[in-house]
């Protein structure tokens, strides 16, 4: 019956230092390990964790190098398109006022042409007609050189006379 | 989908209390069997006193008949003295100090090596049967010339440092160093990687912590029990294994010891009395949702299941570990048995005593944590259901009928 029976001595030793033990451990040894444990569980869940952001920070990063690219890609194609464009209308503006230019230089040109041409005829028509009136004086001095001439003429100017 | 559940629980449960169940039953059996063996050695004994008073000096020089009852009895009781080896008067044993208070005497302290291996009395006590008795002679006087006084020995309270004490003593001692050693550990070693006694600890406590406290008392209220669950845990787990070695530090029977286990289950029970919420209380003495005429039949069930938890607790770890070590010292006991017909089949059993020993006490390494797991984690399920807040009634019925079971 011992074996089954507890025995005061034993029952009291345990109780008080079993109470002992306990305080001292949840004082020295319990609060310092389980929060040593908290705090490591928690900074292997945060590197977990900035891993993983780290990554998709990565990824993100690698699409927006890729945007940024595509980006500069068309950037470059607008800035070439418009410098095209600016080159050909630049050409086309050239054309335009050389093609002005040339007209005005044109007329202006066939202006004093015409100028010169009226003047060249006026100058002719004067020339012509001195040489006219000189050549009709020789005529004249010639078939009035002689009084017989000179009789024929005025018989043939009285004929028309008549005529009329 | 709730009722699979459960049932699947429910037979898990019930699959372990079966086993439970028979581990008491066998310590039980054991343990009454050994009863019995212990008084017929001790009337055998008292025989040979009466005889040896007759012509002194007789008795002691006969070959004592090797008695496998009150040597096992011997190993797993408790002792004034711890014994090392040798038998009688050549027996080599450590002295431990008595300490026992009497109403009339006050407190009385002395070694136990005064007792002469009980057979002489010293300053008015004797012992008889392994505890201390009060008897009417002073000074010292073999043991059967004392009387024993009866109205004097039912008074004294014997407190002496006995061999569990000792041995309690050295396990808590242990465990201090133990756990203020890993605690230092956490903090000089602080972000790094756990090392030797750390790594060894730190899944014990980790185990603990999230499949035994927080798995079974809900939200951040494990917390405050934790340091009772580790502590219990690691007591009965550093006891069982001490109590394992055969040699000097380990071999007393402490987990082994009834006082001790009542001890733990009055502390478990003391913390589910004092933290009992209303909720607990209702269910115990007015379950919610029973007609009352099945309360007539319920509640005194419930008040009794609520001494039965820590009580069986007690024994569960008081039996496995007592019959772990009657197994073990009774396949020792064969070998003197035989060897006391012949030499030979002494030495012929000694081979499988051995081998079978060294399985059993495979078997026991196992037994030592399974039992602190066990008796950690039903602390814990109590605490957890004097504790539990009960959001939904519908589930309340289920749990009750686990609870029901656990017991």
């Amino acid at each position: 019956m011992e074996l089954v029976k507890p025995a005061f001595g034993l029952v009291f030793w345990m109780t008080v230092s079993f109470l002992i033990i306990m305080f001292l451990l949840k004082k020295f040894a319990w609060p310092v390990i389980l929060k040593a444990l908290d705090e490591r569980e928690q900074s292997i869940a945060e590197a977990l964790n900035s891993a993983r952001k780290a990554k998709e920070e990565m990824a993100s990063l690698k699409s927006d190098n890729e945007k940024l690219l595509q980006e500069a890609r068309n950037q470059r194609d607008l800035i070439l398109k418009e410098a095209r464009d600016a080159k050909d209308s630049i050409i086309n503006e050239a054309k335009g006022k050389a093609t002005v230019e040339a007209d005005r230089l044109r007329r202006i040109a066939r202006e004093e042409i015409q100028n010169e041409k009226l003047a060249a005829i006026t100058e002719l028509k004067n020339q012509v007609a001195n040489l006219s009136i000189e050549i009709a004086e020789k005529v004249i001095r010639q078939q009035l050189s002689t009084d017989d001439k000179q009789k024929a003429l005025v018989n043939d100017l009285l004929k028309d006379v008549k005529m009329n | 989908m709730f009722s699979n559940y459960s049932l699947i629980t429910l037979s898990k449960k019930s699959f372990l209390s079966f086993f439970l169940a028979l581990f008491i039953g066998l310590g039980f059996f054991t343990a009454s069997a050994q009863d019995h063996v212990d008084h017929s050695a001790t009337e055998e004994h008292a025989a040979e006193a009466t005889h040896g008073s007759e012509d002194t000096g007789h008795g002691e020089g006969l070959m004592e008949k090797f008695n496998p009852g009150a040597m096992i009895t011997e190993h797993i009781t408790d002792g004034h003295g711890w014994h090392l080896w040798g038998e009688g008067h050549d027996a080599v044993s450590i002295p431990l100090p008595v300490i026992v208070y009497n109403p009339e005497k006050g407190m009385d302290m002395f070694m136990s090596s005064n007792f002469h291996h009980g057979h002489d009395t010293y300053n008015g006590y004797a012992i008889k049967n392994n505890s201390i008795v009060a008897v009417n002679e002073q000074g010292s006087v073999p043991v059967h010339e004392a009387t024993i006084n009866e109205q004097l020995t039912a008074s004294i309270y014997d407190i002496s440092i006995t061999k569990n004490v000792v041995s309690l003593f050295i396990s808590l001692i242990l465990m201090f160093y133990i756990f203020t050693s890993v605690a230092k550990a956490y903090t000089r070693r602080e972000g790094q990687a756990p090392k030797g006694l750390q790594s060894l600890i730190e899944p014990l406590i980790i185990f603990v912590r999230d499949d035994i406290a927080k798995s079974s008392i809900g939200g951040k209220k494990y917390l405050k029990f934790l340091p009772y669950l580790l502590t219990v845990f690691f007591f009965i787990w550093i006891n069982n294994l001490l109590g394992l070695v055969p040699i000097f530090p380990g071999g007393a029977n402490l987990t082994g010891s009834i006082s001790i286990t009542m001890t733990l289950a009055l502390i478990t029970f003391l913390i589910t009395t004092f933290n009992g919420n209303a909720h607990y209380w209702r269910h115990i003495f007015a379950m919610p949702g029973v007609p009352a005429w099945v309360l007539i039949l319920l509640t005194p069930i419930e008040i009794l299941g609520v001494f039965l938890r820590p009580f069986v607790l007690m024994i569960r770890l008081f039996a496995n570990i007592t019959a772990g070590h009657i197994i073990a010292l009774s396949f020792f006991s064969l070998i003197f048995i035989f060897g006391e017909m012949s030499t030979g089949a002494g030495i012929g059993v000694s081979v499988f005593t051995i081998a079978f020993t060294v399985f059993m006490t495979c078997l026991e390494l196992l037994v030592a944590f399974l039992q602190a797991y066990v008796f950690t984690l039903l602390s814990a399920i109590y605490i957890g259901a004097a504790v539990e807040e009960h959001d939904h009634d519908t589930h309340g019925h289920d749990a009750h009928v686990e609870e029901a079971l656990i017991v």
